[in-house]
């Protein structure tokens, strides 16, 4: 409990935004609308590592450094995805994960 | 009301308005506008939690960094105008349904657990702690993943050079 905030409704929200990710993940068919569903549950991950930390242990910093690192991780996966979709765009002149299946034979 | 509560209220509905409109819109460039609304709202938790440094962090390398990565692939790959045919029936229905269906589990499982608190008192969190923590080398230090986490951002920064220059 936080200043009136009690920590369920947090991870209630997070988990909201998880599952929004998810369900984006499944649904959507353009490569960097994926990506951005990825970036969703990351980044609701991250709220957890965080609201954790500050309402269970305040006397660490266990869960802000852990966040920071999935930053950073996050950071170098998009970057590595973006340039994938580039040279994926400039080979097949499209981004739909259904029209990229070149080598799946 | 508080007007904390007040702003928690706030910043969740942006999340989660914002958040299924960003999986929703048939406009690839307004969801990247939808997910920026959601990470900034993300900082806004940050800062409601007193972590000052992590919110920083979160609105330079989300919000300003990732964000304007995907809008700068966006505009190279496809046409502002552009919009999404509508998901078919079948994949809708299922991700959808896991959707609802993992939230619902999820939301259950953290109703009925009691989580209890540390009864010891709390730490400052101060730019000095981070610093001092992040590069320490005992107990509570963090420099092995720091140095591990360098190197996989050289890693992913040449990876990425490599993979989208042109090639002869």
């Amino acid at each position: 409990m936080l200043q009136g905030i009690p920590i369920t409704s947090v991870l209630i929200v997070s988990a909201f935004m998880f599952f929004a990710g998810v369900c984006g993940f499944i649904i959507r068919r353009n490569m960097i609308t994926i990506l951005m569903s990825i970036e969703l549950i990351l980044n609701a991950v991250n709220i957890n590592m965080v609201v954790f930390n500050k309402f269970l242990f305040p006397d660490q910093l266990q869960g802000q450094f852990f966040a920071l690192f999935i930053v950073g991780i996050a950071a170098a996966e998009a970057s590595v995805a973006i340039a994938l979709v580039i040279n994926i765009y400039r080979r097949l002149n499209s981004i739909s994960v259904d029209k990229v299946n070149e080598m799946k034979y | 009301m508080a007007l904390n509560v007040l702003m928690f209220y706030l910043l969740s509905a942006v999340i989660v308005i914002c958040s299924v409109l960003t999986i929703t819109t048939t406009r690839i460039l307004r969801a990247a506008f939808y997910l920026l609304c959601v990470l900034v709202a993300t900082a806004g938790f940050y800062f409601m939690v007193d972590y000052q440094f992590m919110a920083g962090v979160q609105l330079v390398l989300y919000a300003g960094g990732i964000v304007v990565l995907i809008i700068f692939s966006i505009l190279l790959t496809s046409h502002i105008s552009h919009k999404f045919a509508k998901p078919e029936a079948s994949r809708l229905i299922m991700g959808v349904l896991v959707g609802v269906s993992g939230f619902a589990l999820s939301t259950a499982a953290i109703l009925k657990f009691t989580f209890t608190p540390t009864t010891n008192p709390a730490m400052k969190v101060d730019m000095q702690a981070i610093g001092l923590q992040l590069l320490g080398t005992g107990k509570n230090g963090y420099v092995l993943p720091f140095e591990v986490i360098s190197i996989l951002l050289l890693a992913a920064m040449i990876g990425a050079i490599i993979i989208a220059k042109k090639g002869k």
